[in-house]
C-alpha cells in the first residue's frame, strides 16, 4: 500500500461521507451546500483518475451552477420545507430503499471487480490520426473532430433544455426578463467582487478555451466561467438579465450550433463527409467552433441557471 | 487494489446511495440532488474505464473522458429543466412534494 | 540547493497543513457564526499562503509560479467577500435562539 493509494482511499472515504450526509441531512439547503463540497472533492478524484479536462468541468458545472441552482431553489421552497419532511417514509421503505440501493452498489461493484485486464482501450486510434485535427489535447481532438457530432447533439440539447425551462413561464410574463430584480448596496462587498472578478474571469475563461487546443480546458469549461461571471454581475445588481424576446439574446444562443452545422455542411462538398474537416484547416475550424460554442455556451449555461422569466420586460 | 478499481467501487456506492437518496428524500429537490449523485457515480465508472484504458503516454483513454464531459453538460441541463419544473409546480399548486393533491381543486393561475 | 529547496517545501506546507487544522478546530469549537468565520478565514488563508510559497520552489516555470500565486489571490479575494456577506446576514439575524 503506497502512499498515493492511501491518499485515494482518504479521498474515497471523503467523498463518500460527504454523499451519506448530502443524502440524509434534514435541512435542504445544507444538502445544497454539501452538494458542492461533493462536486468538489469530486474534482479531486478526476484529477487523481488523470482526467483534468473533466475535473475542471465537473468543477465548474458540478460544483458551481448545479449547487447555484440548487441553493437559489431550496431557498424559494423554504416555506413548505415542514410540510414536505412530514411525508418521509416509514422504516419498512427505509430498509427496502436500502436493499434497492445496496444490491445495486453490490451488482456494479461486481462489475468493476470483473473488468478485463488488459483494459480494452481506444487510445491507439486516437493516436494514430490527432495528427489530422493539428491538436495536442487528445480529449478536445475526440470531443471536437473524431466525435464531434456528439458535440453538435450537445449543443442542440443545451437549447433544447433552455427552450424547456422557457415554456414554464406564465403566460403574462412571457418575453420578460428572468429571475428576481437583484438590489444590491452600490458600495458594499458583492458589488465590488462582481466590479473586480468578471475581468479577471473572462481572461482566465478565453485562455482556458485557447490553451485547450494542446492542454486540459475547452469551451465548455471556459463557457461556464462566462456564465459564472455574467451571474455574478446580474446577482449583484450590477446588470439585469436580459427579457428573453430580444432578438440579439437568442442570436447569440444559437451561433454556436449554427458555425458548427455551416462548417459541418460545408465539409461536404470539401472534405467529403458531413463534419469532415479539409486538409491542413481542421484547426483554424475548430477554434471557430469552439470560440462561438463558447459564447453559447455561456449564455444557455446563465439563463438555464436563471431559470424562466418572473415579470415582465418593463419591470 | 490498485487506484482505478478504489475509484471504481466508490462510483459503485456513490450509484446505491443516490438510489437510496431518490426513493427515501419526500422533497423533490433532495430527489433530483440523489439523482446527480447516481449521474456523478455514472460518470466516475466512466473515468475508471478511461484510466484503465492508459496508453501510447495519455494518461487515460480520451473517449470516456470525451463522453463524460459531454454527460455532465447534458446532466446540468436536465438538472437545470427539473429544478424549473418543481419551482413552477410549487407556484402553481403551492405545494412542494409530489403527494397527490385533492382532485377537485383546480389549478391556480 | 535541492536539499534545501525541498526541507523548506516540507515545512512551509506542514505549517500550513497545522494552520488549516486550526481552523477547522476553530470551526468545531467556536459557539457561534461569527466567530467561526474570522477563525476560518485568519487560518485558512494563511494556511493556503504557506501552502502556496511551500510549492513555489518546485513549480516547472516563473509562470506556473505566478499562476499558483494567482489562485491564492483569487482565493483571499472570494473568501474575504463570502465571509464579509454571511456576517452581515449572521448580525442581522442576531445571536442563536
Amino acid at each position: 500500500m503506497n502512499l498515493a493509494l492511501l491518499f485515494d482511499g482518504m479521498l474515497v472515504v471523503l467523498i463518500l461521507a460527504v454523499a451519506v450526509w448530502t443524502v440524509t441531512v434534514r435541512d435542504s439547503f445544507a444538502a445544497g451546500i454539501g452538494y458542492a463540497v461533493y462536486g468538489l472533492l469530486l474534482a479531486l478524484a478526476w484529477v487523481r483518475l488523470a482526467a483534468v479536462d473533466a475535473a475542471l468541468t465537473e468543477a465548474a458545472i458540478g460544483g458551481g451552477l448545479t449547487s447555484v441552482l440548487m441553493i437559489r431553489a431550496t431557498v424559494r421552497l423554504r416555506a413548505g420545507e415542514a410540510a414536505a419532511r412530514a411525508a418521509t417514509p416509514g422504516p419498512l421503505p427505509r430498509l427496502l430503499a436500502a436493499l434497492l440501493g445496496g444490491s445495486v452498489a453490490a451488482g456494479l461493484a461486481l462489475v468493476v471487480l470483473a473488468l478485463p485486464d488488459p483494459a480494452p482501450t481506444l487510445a491507439p486510434q486516437v493516436a494514430e490520426h490527432i495528427a489530422t485535427t493539428g491538436l495536442g489535447n487528445a480529449v478536445t481532438a475526440v470531443l471536437l473532430s473524431f466525435r464531434a457530432i456528439d458535440t453538435l447533439l450537445e449543443a442542440v440539447v443545451l437549447i433544447y433544455a433552455l427552450i424547456a425551462v422557457w415554456t414554464l413561464t406564465p403566460d403574462r410574463f412571457w418575453g420578460g426578463r428572468p429571475g428576481p430584480k437583484y438590489e444590491t448596496d452600490p458600495n458594499g462587498m458583492l458589488a465590488y467582487l462582481a466590479r473586480l472578478l468578471p475581468p479577471i474571469g473572462i481572461v482566465v475563461a478565453v485562455y482556458v478555451l485557447w490553451v485547450g487546443a494542446d492542454l486540459p480546458g475547452g469551451k465548455f469549461q471556459a463557457g461556464t466561467l462566462l456564465a459564472a461571471m455574467w451571474l455574478l454581475a446580474i446577482m449583484a445588481g450590477l446588470t439585469e438579465a436580459p427579457p428573453i424576446s430580444r432578438r440579439w439574446l437568442r442570436g447569440v444562443l444559437v451561433a454556436g450550433t449554427v458555425v458548427f452545422l455551416a462548417i459541418g455542411f460545408a465539409g461536404v462538398p470539401l472534405a467529403g463527409a458531413f463534419l469532415a474537416y479539409p486538409e491542413g484547416f481542421a484547426k483554424p475550424l475548430i477554434v471557430a467552433i469552439e470560440a462561438a460554442s463558447m459564447l453559447s455556451i455561456a449564455f444557455t449555461l446563465a439563463l438555464l441557471v436563471l431559470g424562466p422569466p418572473e415579470r415582465s420586460d418593463q419591470a | 487494489m490498485n487506484a482505478p478499481t478504489l475509484f471504481g467501487l466508490c462510483g459503485a456506492v456513490l450509484v446505491g446511495l443516490g438510489l437510496y437518496g431518490l426513493v427515501v428524500n419526500p422533497q423533490p429537490l433532495r430527489k433530483i440532488l440523489a439523482f446527480n449523485l447516481v449521474g456523478s457515480g455514472v460518470f466516475l465508472l466512466f473515468g475508471v474505464v478511461a484510466r484503465r484504458g492508459a496508453a501510447l503516454g495519455m494518461g487515460g483513454d480520451p473517449v470516456p473522458q470525451a463522453l463524460v464531459i459531454t454527460g455532465i453538460v447534458v446532466a446540468f441541463s436536465a438538472t437545470a429543466l427539473a429544478v424549473a419544473l418543481v419551482l413552477r409546480l410549487h407556484d402553481l399548486t403551492g405545494a412542494a412534494t409530489l403527494a397527490p393533491a385533492d382532485a377537485d381543486e383546480p389549478p391556480a393561475q | 540547493m535541492s536539499q534545501l529547496l525541498d526541507l523548506w517545501t516540507v515545512l512551509a506546507v506542514g505549517a500550513g497543513v497545522f494552520f488549516f487544522f486550526a481552523g477547522t478546530v476553530g470551526l468545531l469549537r467556536f459557539p457561534d457564526t461569527l466567530t467561526r468565520l474570522h477563525a476560518l478565514t485568519k487560518a485558512d488563508n494563511l494556511g493556503l499562503g504557506l501552502i502556496v510559497l511551500g510549492l513555489l520552489p518546485r513549480v516547472g516555470s516563473p509562470l506556473a509560479g505566478l499562476k499558483l500565486i494567482c489562485v491564492w489571490l483569487l482565493v483571499l479575494l472570494a473568501s474575504a467577500t463570502a465571509s464579509q456577506l454571511i456576517a452581515r446576514v449572521a448580525r442581522r439575524a442576531g445571536p442563536p435562539a
